[in-house]
C-alpha cells in the first residue's frame, strides 16, 4: 500500500479498566468477570458516543488466545453481544499475537478502503487472569516458535526472549547504563498511570519507583537481564474504536475535531522460524514504522504523542529506537534525559503503556490507537499532555518483533 | 543400610492428622523428585491411618500441594524433563510431576503396609497408650532392619522403646506445626539409639531443608519444656488477676501482653488453642508422670468438660477455646462461667486495655520478622518498657523473667545443651523473633 486511497478516520474510541495484580478491586481468590464483559463493557462505551449503533457496518475482534485462556473461540460471533443491530452483519476474529489489536486495526482500516463498509467497530480483548502467571507464560508462548523453541526455553519463556534481548542491549551500551534506562522507563510508566483512572498502576503509591526498577535480576527465580518490575503484568481488559470513511464520519454526525484521521499505516510480518538478525534491534518494527511515517509524508520526529509496545522495558527502550527518535543504542539516554516523560519533546505512552496501563494482550493495539485517538483530540483527561504538533504514531508488536502494525494517526 | 536405599520404602502412621499430613507431604515431595532423578528405583510411600475419609482428604492435600510445589519449582522439572519430547509446557511438567507423586502413595487402614517399610515415622495421638500400641504392633510386622522415627512431642522414647521391643531402632523426630513449612525438628535420641538411626535422622533433615536441634530425651523435650511452663505460667497469672479484674478480662490482658508487649507472632491463649487445649493437657499429664513436676491445671480440666477445646477444623480452621475466631482472628473470650463468649469488641475489652496501658510504640511481630535492624528495635523496645510504670509493661516484665527461667532450667536440667538451642527452638518452631534466655529483663531479679 502505498497511499491511502480514501481517507479513514477513527473515532470514539474506549477501554475497560486493565484489572490484574495492582488494581485495588483485584482478587485473585475472587470470581471476576469474563469475556463477555469485557467485549460487552468496550463495545457499549464506543456505542454510548454514536447516535445509532446501526450505522455501523461491521465487526473485527483482535484476540491472541481466548481459546486457552477461556477456552473459548469464534470470538467474531462472540462480538455481536455487544448490540444486536451487529447480528447477521460481518464480524471476525483476527490473531496475530500480541499484535492482535493492531491487526484489528488494519482490518478495520482495509474493510473501510474496499468501500464495502463505511463504519466498522474494531476491538479488542484478552482475559488472562484464569490462571497462574506460570500457565499464562505457556500460553503466551504460543506468540513464539512453539515446535522450535518451547521446549528448550525457559519456564516463563517470553520473559526469558526478552531477557536475551536486554543483555545483547547492556553488552552494547553497558549492563548499567541499560539498567538505570529500564528504571526510568518503569518510574515514567508509572507516574503516567497514577493519572489514568483505567491503569492497572493506578493505585500505585511508591515513593521511590526507580529504586524498585534497579532491582538486580534474579536469574534463579526469573531472568537473568529482567527483573519483575521490567514486566507488564497479567492483565484483564478490552478496548474498542470506530474506523469510519469520511462517509461514516458524515452518517455518525462526528465533527472534524471528534475523529483522527488515519495518515499512514505499515503492516509487516517476519518469518516466525528464524531468531530475529539483531536481538538489541526491533527491525520488524522499525520497517513498519517507516512504513506508515513514509505514507504520512512526516519524519521520525514529527509526532507529538507516540505509542510503543513496551512489554518489558527493554522492548520500550528499543522501539524508541525503532522510531527513529535515536540512533541505535542511544535510546537510553533519550530516556534518560526525561524526553519520552510526558513533560518531555517526546510523550511516550502518556495513559501508563502496557508497563502502567496492563497488557491484555489482545487488547493493546486497540488501546494504544484509543489512547492516540483521545490526546490527538483533547479527550485523555488528567493525562492530557500539551500537543505542538498535529501527529501521533503507534507501534504495536506481536511476539519477539514478528508481527507488527504502525499506525500514523493525524488530528 | 544407607539413606538412599531406606527411602525407597517408607511409611507415616497417623498420616491423615495434622502433623502427619505435613510429614507425608515433605516425604511424597522428596522421593517425587527422587523418582524423576533415578527411573529405574521404585519409591513407595504407604501412609496409614485409621481415618478412611482423612485419607481420602489427605491424598486430595499431597495432589494440590504437588502441584504448588512443582510450580515453585518449575526450572527443577524443566531440566528433569528435558528429555521428555511429550512434556513441553509448564502445565504438562507440573501435571506430571503430581502424577510421579502420588504414583509412590498407597493408603490404607492396616498397619500391614508398613510391612516392607525400612523407615516408619509415626505421627498418632499423643497418649503413651496409643503409641505403644502401634510400636508393638510394628515391631511384630516391621523387618528387624527398620528404623522408627516418632513424632512425638513429650514422651521419652527410651521406655518407649523397651516397652515395645525395639531398642535403639526408634528415635524422636519431632517437627513442628505445620511440618511443611516449620524449619525446626527436634530430635532426641534415646540413650541407646543406633547410631545409624542417629546419623539417618540428621541426613534426613538436611534432605527435607530443615534445622535440627538435639533435645534430651526428658518428657516435653526443649519445646513443649517451654511452652507448658510458658502456658501455666500464663493460667496462673489469670488466676491471680482475676479476683481484682474478673477472669475474661485478666485473660485477655494475658493473651495481650505475651502477644502486643512481647512482640510474639500470636498471644499465649491463642496458641494454645492453636495446640489444642486437650493435647496441652495430655503433655502436662505425661511430663508430669515423668519429671514429678506438678503440671496439673484445674482451669484446662473445666474447660476440657465443658467441651471447649480448641484446635483446628478441616483446612486449618481455628476452632473456639479459650478464644474465638473469625478468618484466623481472634474475636471473642469464653466466659466459663456463663458458657459464653464476649465479644472482643465490646466495652470489657476497652477498658482492659485502659488497664495495661499503652504499647511502648508501634512495632508489631509481623513487621519486625523480616526487619534487618530487628534486634535493635526489640533492644530498645524492651528497654522502654523496663522504664515504664504501667500494669502492662509490668506483666509483660514478669512474663519475660519467667520465660527466661524455664528457658535456663531446661539447659541446667540437660534438656538442652545450651541457651542456644533452647532460643532456636523458639524462634524456629514458634516463630518468637528472639529467643527466651535473653538480656530485655536486665536488672530485675527473676
Amino acid at each position: 500500500m502505498k497511499d491511502m486511497p480514501r481517507p479513514v478516520f477513527l473515532a470514539a474510541g474506549a477501554y475497560t479498566v486493565s484489572l490484574g495484580p495492582g488494581r485495588r478491586e483485584f482478587n485473585p481468590r475472587a470470581p471476576r468477570p469474563g469475556l463477555d464483559h469485557y467485549i460487552k463493557a468496550a463495545g457499549q462505551a464506543v456505542l454510548a458516543q454514536i447516535s445509532d449503533p446501526g450505522l455501523i457496518d461491521e465487526g473485527v475482534i483482535g484476540n491472541f488466545m481466548a481459546a486457552r485462556f477461556n477456552r473459548q473461540g469464534h470470538l467474531g460471533s462472540l462480538m455481536t453481544i455487544v448490540h444486536p443491530s451487529l447480528e447477521y452483519k460481518p464480524a471476525l476474529r483476527v490473531e496475530g499475537a500480541c499484535a492482535s489489536g493492531g491487526l484489528a486495526l488494519a482490518t478495520g482500516i482495509k474493510s473501510v478502503l474496499s468501500g464495502l463498509a463505511e463504519v466498522v467497530l474494531v476491538m479488542g480483548v484478552e482475559v488472562q487472569n484464569t490462571v497462574k502467571s506460570l500457565y499464562c507464560a505457556d500460553y503466551l508462548a504460543g506468540a513464539g516458535y512453539y515446535e522450535g523453541e518451547r521446549k528448550g526455553g525457559p519456564a516463563y519463556f517470553f520473559p526469558g526472549v526478552f531477557s536475551k534481548r536486554a543483555g545483547a542491549y547492556g553488552a552494547r551500551i553497558g549492563p548499567a547504563l541499560a539498567r538505570g534506562a529500564m528504571a526510568r522507563w518503569y518510574r515514567n510508566a508509572v507516574e503516567n498511570a497514577r493519572l489514568n483512572p483505567e491503569a492497572q498502576e493506578h493505585h500505585n503509591t511508591v515513593s521511590d519507583l526507580l529504586a524498585q526498577g534497579l532491582t538486580p535480576p534474579n536469574p534463579r527465580n526469573f531472568t537473568e537481564h529482567l527483573n519483575l518490575f521490567d514486566c507488564s503484568k497479567v492483565s484483564d481488559g478490552a478496548a474498542a474504536i470506530l474506523v469510519a470513511s469520511e462517509e461514516g464520519v458524515r452518517r455518525l454526525g462526528l465533527g472534524r475535531r471528534d475523529v483522527v484521521e488515519v495518515a499512514g499505516m505499515g503492516q509487516l510480518a517476519a518469518n516466525l522460524t528464524v531468531p530475529p538478525p539483531d536481538l538489541a534491534e526491533l527491525t520488524t518494527c522499525k520497517r513498519a514504522a517507516a512504513q506508515a511515517r513514509a505514507m504520512a509524508g512526516i519524519g521520525p520526529q514529527d509526532p507529538g504523542v507516540f505509542e510503543v509496545h513496551d512489554c518489558f522495558t527493554i522492548s520500550g527502550l528499543l522501539s524508541v529506537e525503532a522510531l527513529g527518535l535515536a540512533p541505535a543504542g542511544g535510546g537510553a539516554e533519550l530516556v534518560l534525559d526525561g524526553a519520552t516523560a510526558r513533560a518531555g519533546r517526546f510523550p511516550v505512552n502518556t495513559g501508563g503503556g502496557l508497563v502502567g496501563y496492563g497488557h491484555p494482550t489482545g487488547a493493546s493495539g486497540v488501546r494504544m490507537a484509543v489512547d492516540l485517538w483521545r490526546q490527538l483530540t483533547g479527550r485523555a483527561g488528567a493525562y492530557q499532555v500539551p500537543l505542538a504538533r498535529e501527529h501521533g504514531i503507534m507501534v504495536s508488536m506481536g511476539g519477539d518483533d514478528k508481527t507488527v502494525v504502525s499506525l500514523v494517526l493525524r488530528r | 543400610m544407607d539413606l538412599d536405599t531406606r527411602l525407597q520404602n517408607v511409611a507415616v502412621v497417623g498420616a491423615a492428622g495434622k502433623m502427619g499430613s505435613g510429614i507425608a507431604l515433605l516425604l511424597a515431595l522428596e522421593l517425587g523428585y527422587r523418582a524423576l532423578e533415578s527411573p529405574d528405583r521404585t519409591f513407595i510411600l504407604n501412609l496409614i491411618d485409621m481415618n478412611d475419609a482423612g485419607l481420602q482428604a489427605l491424598v486430595r492435600y499431597l495432589r494440590d500441594q504437588a502441584a504448588k510445589d512443582g510450580e515453585r519449582q518449575i526450572n527443577r522439572l524443566r531440566s528433569l524433563f528435558k528429555d521428555r519430547a511429550d512434556l513441553v509446557d509448564n502445565q504438562d511438567m507440573v501435571q506430571e510431576f503430581v502424577f510421579e507423586v502420588l504414583l509412590r502413595v498407597r493408603t490404607g487402614r492396616t498397619m500391614d503396609l508398613a510391612r516392607e517399610s525400612l523407615l516408619v515415622f509415626e505421627a498418632a495421638f499423643e497418649t503413651e497408650e496409643v503409641k505403644h500400641a502401634i510400636y508393638k504392633d510394628l515391631a511384630q510386622r516391621c523387618r528387624p532392619e527398620a528404623f522408627f522415627l516418632s513424632n512425638t512431642s513429650s514422651i521419652p522414647l527410651q521406655g518407649l522403646a523397651q516397652a515395645c521391643a525395639i531398642p535403639g531402632r526408634l528415635i524422636g523426630y519431632h517437627f513442628y506445626n505445620p511440618p511443611a513449612v516449620q524449619k525446626l525438628v527436634e530430635v532426641i535420641q534415646p540413650r541407646d539409639c543406633d547410631p545409624e538411626l542417629a546419623r539417618i535422622a540428621f541426613d534426613l533433615a538436611g534432605l527435607l531443608r530443615k534445622r535440627t536441634v538435639p533435645s534430651a530425651d526428658v518428657a516435653g523435650f526443649i519445646g513443649n519444656g517451654h511452652f507448658i511452663r510458658d502456658g501455666l505460667y500464663a493460667i496462673r497469672q489469670v488466676e491471680r488477676l482475676a479476683s481484682k479484674h474478673g477472669f475474661v478480662p485478666a485473660l485477655f490482658m494475658v493473651d495481650r501482653v505475651s502477644r502486643d508487649f512481647l512482640l510474639r507472632p500470636m498471644g499465649i491463649f491463642q496458641l494454645l488453642d492453636y495446640v489444642g487445649i486437650d493435647v496441652f493437657q495430655l503433655i502436662t499429664g505425661v511430663m508430669t508422670r515423668y519429671l514429678g513436676e506438678d503440671l496439673h491445671s484445674g482451669l484446662l480440666d473445666r474447660y476440657l468438660a465443658l467441651g471447649v477445646k480448641g484446635g483446628q477444623g478441616p483446612g486449618g480452621v481455628a476452632r473456639p477455646g479459650f478464644l474465638d475466631y473469625r478468618k484466623g482472628r481472634p474475636t471473642a473470650v469464653f466466659d466459663p462461667d456463663t458458657k459464653t463468649y464476649l465479644d472482643l469488641d465490646g466495652p470489657w475489652a476497652k477498658a482492659a486495655a485502659d488497664w495495661l496501658g499503652p504499647l511502648p510504640g508501634a512495632l508489631s511481630w509481623k513487621a519486625l520478622q523480616k526487619d534487618p535492624d530487628a534486634g535493635a528495635k526489640l533492644a530498645a523496645w524492651f528497654q522502654a518498657i523496663q522504664g515504664m510504670d504501667t500494669l502492662g509493661a509490668a506483666m509483660a516484665r514478669s512474663h519475660l523473667r519467667a520465660s527466661r527461667e524455664t528457658g535456663i532450667n531446661l539447659v541446667r536440667q540437660g534438656v538442652a545443651a545450651s541457651p542456644e538451642d533452647v532460643n532456636e527452638v523458639l524462634k524456629l518452631g514458634f516463630f518468637h523473633l528472639y529467643g527466651p534466655i535473653n538480656d530485655y529483663a536486665q536488672g530485675e531479679r527473676p
